[in-house]
């Protein structure tokens, strides 16, 4: 039963991580694998000397931790916020359209927020000169780019993590609120005292999770975007692989970015894993 | 819980529903007005005067985008896709779970082989040696390049194989005991007892390949190869004017690529949109069962 997804797994996840010897190749594709010239670290080396390879990096960590400590504060309030809602229609149509986004993809939210934010005919700075404010172009100045970047991320995501701490807290034992209720404890104190408590686990683990992240700033999301005016600020490792590889064609320099990122995220995800099965008990499987 | 109401806790609850209720209606607010976009007239639109009710209505963006050749091809593929990769991977995922929830002394190798398959998620050789395994295997240009390559989604595994380790292992061994072997204890047994996790990840694998794009993008080399997605990409992200054949310039004048571009953002979402109601209803189960263990 196992064998055709071994083989599968094979083939498209274990042969490209022996490609990684390409790296440290001149590459060739006409020459191939075992054709092309070994030159040892020179390709890391032609990176390091790159102009804008340092702040390609910062602008990935930048974003992504960003993107990681908004997206896990907005869901945590949102959550304990529907916590609070008794009349389960608007519990349940909150939940209905907030999460929506999470299941289009950067393509259709990319179309979106181009008309949307467009500086010239786009809503929400119809909104802002209407208020007397000035047009900003949120997706063309690169002290505009990353936090857009961050805010149209969290509006994607934020429905979906929220329903995660709300599954964390069917969990809570109703006889907890009661007891705190006979003590003379009001809403604020249970929340406090038994809500947040009660979510600690999950949000822990989700921290935790994050970790692995850093590297991660979203490349669907950059990709459909970013403008050349915007590489200073919203460039990001994956979208400079996609370039340098498979735009330039110099495949040892991109396979080098790329292992540079996968082996610091893969420490980085061990390390996370380590964090959520000793604080949290987390097991994958 | 006896409650009572005091003007603090009616002051709470009218600003918490209302925040709430703010932030759901921002959440949608794009949409709608997207979506009035598409069906206002060009003039209108270009104007700034739609904002979330059609202006001059009318759905000539619609029949232009439906009668154009590009654009349905582009949709056939993407069913395609969605049709024969979606089953692949589903039937995947419950053949390689089911084995996995096993324990080792059942299966010899059990811990091996699901390290085997979560190292993948872990460390991966990066795009381009992907790229070129993908062409030295043969398929680029073709369906299976689409399909196959990401047709293990060791998420799901994961999701059955917790899903299926929780039911009572009893069941099984009665049916073992009854004479039934592996893969009939799995097909009449265990699927049939799994169908609301097997529906959450048919719904999830559905929804990824609908919305897939990028691989279509490295992948096929020629445009009419594009599904659906990867069309809007090009489309919507990095239109090229100059390509347009002068009838169709005429025509495209006419609707304004605004509201052209707003009919296709919604004719791509609308299959989405309409499996929304069965993705609610399976997704929040599916987050339990897939973080949540004993």
């Amino acid at each position: 039963m196992l064998l055709p997804a071994i083989v599968l797994t094979l083939v498209f996840s274990y042969i490209p991580i022996a490609g990684i010897v390409i790296a440290f190749q001149k590459f060739q594709p006409t020459q191939g694998l075992f054709g092309s010239r070994w030159i040892g670290w020179d390709n890391f080396i032609y990176v390091t000397r790159l102009p804008g390879a340092y702040q390609v990096v910062w602008n990935t960590i930048y974003i992504a931790i960003l993107k990681i400590v908004v997206g896990l504060a907005v869901p945590i309030t949102v959550s304990l916020m529907l916590n609070e809602v008794r009349r389960d229609f608007l519990r349940r149509s909150v939940q209905t359209f907030i999460y929506l986004p999470h299941f289009l993809s950067w393509v259709i939210l990319g179309g979106i927020l181009i008309d949307v934010l467009s500086p010239s005919e786009g809503i929400v700075n119809q909104l802002l000169t209407s208020l007397g404010l000035e047009p900003i172009y949120f997706l063309g100045k690169n002290s505009w780019f990353p936090y857009t970047l961050v805010m149209t991320d969290v509006w994607k995501e934020f429905g979906f993590s929220t329903i995660v701490y709300l599954a964390a807290l069917t969990s809570i034992n109703p006889a907890l609120y009661e007891a705190a209720w006979i003590d003379g404890a009001n809403r604020w104190r249970q929340a406090w005292h038994i809500t947040l408590p009660g979510m600690l686990p999950i949000i822990v683990l989700m921290m935790t999770l994050s970790l692995g992240n850093v590297l991660n700033a979203g490349f669907d999301q950059v990709f459909n975007l970013y403008s050349p005016q915007v590489y200073e600020s919203g460039d990001i490792i994956d979208t400079f692989v996609y370039r340098i590889g498979l735009i330039d064609a110099k495949y040892g320099v991109a396979t080098a970015v790329g292992l540079f990122k996968s082996a610091v995220s893969l420490l980085l995800i061990s390390v996370s894993y380590w964090f959520a099965y000793r604080f949290a008990n987390y097991r994958i499987f | 819980m006896a409650h009572h109401t005091s003007w603090p806790r009616k002051c709470f609850v009218f600003f918490n529903s209302t925040v709430l209720i703010v932030i759901s209606v921002l959440c949608l607010f794009p949409l709608v007005h997207v979506l009035a976009i598409s069906f206002s007239s060009s003039s209108a639109a270009s104007a700034g005067l739609v904002k979330l009710w059609p202006v001059n209505f009318t759905v000539k963006s619609y029949t232009y985008m439906l009668k154009d050749p590009a654009f349905l091809k582009s949709f056939a593929v993407s069913v395609n896709r969605v049709l024969w990769g979606g089953s692949l991977s589903i039937l995947l995922s419950v053949i390689t779970a089911y084995p996995l929830s096993k324990n080792s002394a059942a299966l010899s190798g059990r811990t091996f082989y699901a390290w085997f398959f979560v190292f993948t998620i872990l460390f991966n050789g990066g795009l381009i040696p992907w790229y070129m395994t993908i062409k030295n295997v043969g398929i680029m240009g073709t369906m299976w390049a689409l399909i196959l390559p990401g047709a293990v989604t060791v998420f799901n595994i994961i999701l059955l194989l917790n899903f299926f380790r929780g039911l009572p292992k009893e069941l099984e061994e009665s049916a073992f005991m009854d004479g039934a072997g592996y893969w009939s204890a799995m097909w009449r047994l265990v699927v049939p007892l799994s169908l609301p996790s097997i529906a959450t990840i048919s719904l999830f694998t559905l929804v990824f390949h609908w919305n897939s794009w990028f691989d279509g993008l490295i992948l096929m080399n020629s445009p009419d190869k594009y599904p659906l997605s990867t069309y809007l990409q090009t489309v919507l992200i990095t239109t090229q004017l100059a390509e347009l054949r002068t009838e169709e310039l005429r025509l495209f004048m006419e609707i304004s690529d605004r509201t052209t571009k707003a009919a296709q953002i919604f004719l791509g979402t609308l299959p989405i949109l309409l499996v929304y109601p069965f993705l609610q209803r399976y997704f929040t189960k599916g987050i339990v069962l897939g973080s949540v263990k004993e």
